[in-house]
């Protein structure tokens, strides 16, 4: 036995019913969970048996976030680099700069990128963690509760879809919603209906839409306005991307400017790959996201239109632009939030793709539509699930009447 | 024909008047525990404005507005300014024959809507719908493409409003919170995303 083991048992005393620190259960389950296997297995009554658990699960899914992850460092950082060499700037401003200047700035060299992007990303990403975690520990103690594995998906999932100069009371401010409206008021995860990091992500977006979008936040570098990829398309289709210099394969591979995870078409796919494999996400409901925005965006090509750009761009613009890939490959399939049933999954997949291409497509007011178009989807997703149920029942009832 | 598309479009999505407008709400709240109920409400609401609007419109352009009764050969006179109570006046009436009519015609359906034909009376969706059609100067045919339009709209909010609460039958709600708090939180976040349609021009 390990001496983290024995010492954790150690203190098991202190924390059970009855004892000094009861109240803090929680916490010492989250730190024992978090390091080993807990013990318990079901007792009773028959019941499914299986390897897998939440934590896996949880886990998982982080793990098929890294590809993003370290895009988010490459990325932001070369974006950075790239800015200051337009912008003529030799140093990197305040606490960030003490580390960034040491590995210098130039957008060719990997090292310096990833060096400069993690300066942003890890700051985010960790007062996601603190910020989040109080609140989580905060309900776990008080409503006596587990702390649950689900908080760190929702955590790294958050900090993806920030973009990179978010300031970082804000993005406390959003994790905070997130867990606590989006998820906790229901009883933590499991119990929601609406995706938590979208949820927080929509919050500050409709709460402080200058620093969630526009042309200045983008890009780690203060001064520097620069639109991204499905910014140019909203006002001029797939011409002016391309005008832009930016190619279909610099948007699918994740050199574009865009949100922290989400431009790297190419990492998502890696990690689709991977929960599909493990089977940690379902495939159906990106297949769904996917045929619906490959038919609403075929649509809106046959429909046409003389005025607006984006009417024709193609299916597979929209697939690379923005944060759709991301989306589709961890948000949509939030197993708590989407629809429950495999022919719910489609209709669900299927709603959110529509959603995304109506928004991008028709909507002036946001260039970008994944976001809404889930957590849209998510409102229906019970509803879908209750008519996939009622036409199965209606089925049986006819075969065996 | 497009014109009336767009409108329609409109009234459900863009300014549905549950998750837009927040009208509605304390049937909205009420009566939206089971998705059979939410719905039987909901075709109730349908039928109510799709009747109510048209029927306020004829009765606005040709009795209360500006030089209205000019037909009549009453010269000068505006009675706009009874337009409310007409109103109010107008949907108990029709909701009052409606329900006789379905009570002697088709007892199915009035025992399936039951209590909520008179409570739509006093729905403030369904005033809404006819007091939006006077302030926007709606035609009479546009008025019954809104009604439909507004009081399907409120249909699909109140009935994905029932799916959602039916979901949260399982969920761990704090004391506190349970029942109505919980409630309006998540109408409040079903409104977050029905931002999605916010801002379309149509």
């Amino acid at each position: 036995m390990s001496s983290t083991r024995q010492f954790l048992d150690k203190l098991h005393p202190h924390f059970v019913k009855g004892a000094k620190f009861e109240k803090l259960y929680p916490v010492y389950e989250m730190v024992d969970t978090f390091l080993y296997s807990p013990s318990d297995v079901t007792s009773g009554a028959t019941h499914v048996r299986d390897a897998i658990d939440l934590k896996r699960v949880m886990t998982y899914v982080w793990i098929a976030a890294l590809p993003c992850m370290f895009m988010a460092l490459l990325n932001t950082g070369y974006q950075a680099n790239l800015a200051m060499e337009t912008l003529g700037l030799q140093e990197v401003p305040g606490w960030r700069g003490w580390i960034v200047n040491l590995f210098g700035h130039n957008p060719y060299n990997p090292l310096s990128d990833i060096v400069h992007g993690a300066m942003f990303f890890f700051p985010v990403y960790i007062v996601t963690l603190v910020a989040g975690g109080i609140w989580e520990v905060l309900f776990a103690v008080v409503r006596k509760h587990d702390v649950n594995e689900g908080f760190f998906v929702s955590s790294i999932l958050f900090a993806l879809t920030l973009p990179p100069s978010t300031p970082l009371w804000m993005v406390a401010l959003g994790i905070s919603f997130g867990v606590v409206i989006g998820k906790e008021v229901f009883g933590g995860t499991g119990k929601n209906f609406l995706n938590p990091a979208l949820t927080g992500r929509a919050f500050l977006y409709f709460a402080y839409p200058a620093a969630m979008s526009g042309d200045a936040v983008w890009t780690a570098v203060d001064g520097f306005a620069g639109a991204t990829a499905l910014g140019h398309a909203a006002i001029g289709g797939v011409t002016a991307v391309r005008e832009a210099g930016i190619s279909w394969w610099a948007t699918f591979i994740g050199f574009e400017k865009g949100s922290l995870g989400e431009t790297s078409t190419l990492a998502c796919l890696l990690g689709a790959a991977f929960l599909i494999y493990t089977r940690i996400a379902n495939w159906r409901i990106m297949a769904g996201v996917l045929v619906g925005m490959i038919a609403t965006a075929t649509l809106f090509n046959v429909v046409g239109s003389s005025s607006d750009a984006m009417y024709a761009m193609p299916w597979y613009w929209h697939l690379t632009l923005g944060g759709f890939a991301f989306g589709t490959v961890y948000m949509a399939t939030d197993p708590v939030s989407a629809a429950h049933t495999n022919a719910g999954r489609w209709a669900f997949g299927a709603l959110v793709g529509f959603m995304t291409v109506l928004i991008r497509v028709v909507n002036p007011a946001f260039p970008e539509g994944i976001m809404l178009a889930i957590l849209f989807s998510n409102i229906f997703a019970p509803l879908i699930d209750y008519v996939v149920i009622k036409i199965n029942i209606a089925k049986r009832v006819k075969r065996y009447a | 024909m497009e014109a009336y598309i767009n409108l329609f479009i409109k009234s459900v999505f863009i300014e549905n008047m549950a998750l837009s407008f927040f009208l509605g709400m304390c049937t909205f709240i009420a009566v939206s525990k089971k998705i059979e109920t939410a719905v039987g409400l909901g075709i109730a609401v349908v039928i109510v404005q799709t009747l109510t609007v048209p029927a306020n419109n004829l009765i606005y352009t040709y009795l209360l507005k500006e030089n209205a009764l000019t037909w009549a050969g009453v010269q000068d006179v505006d009675l706009s300014f009874i337009a409310l109570m007409a109103c109010i006046g107008v949907i108990a009436a029709i909701v009052q024959i409606l329900e006789m009519v379905l009570d002697r015609f088709f007892p199915a359906l009035y025992n399936a809507l039951g209590i909520f034909l008179p409570l739509i009376t006093v729905n403030c969706a369904i005033l809404a719908g006819s007091l939006f059609m006077i302030e926007r100067d709606y035609n009479f045919s546009e008025s019954v493409v809104y009604g439909v339009g507004s009081g399907f709209g409120w249909a699909l909010a109140i009935t994905a409003m029932a799916g959602v609460r039916e979901k949260l039958k399982y969920s761990d709600v704090p004391p506190g919170l349970r029942g109505l708090g919980i409630t309006f939180i998540t109408a409040g976040l079903m409104a977050l995303g029905f931002m999605a349609f916010s801002g379309i021009q149509l």
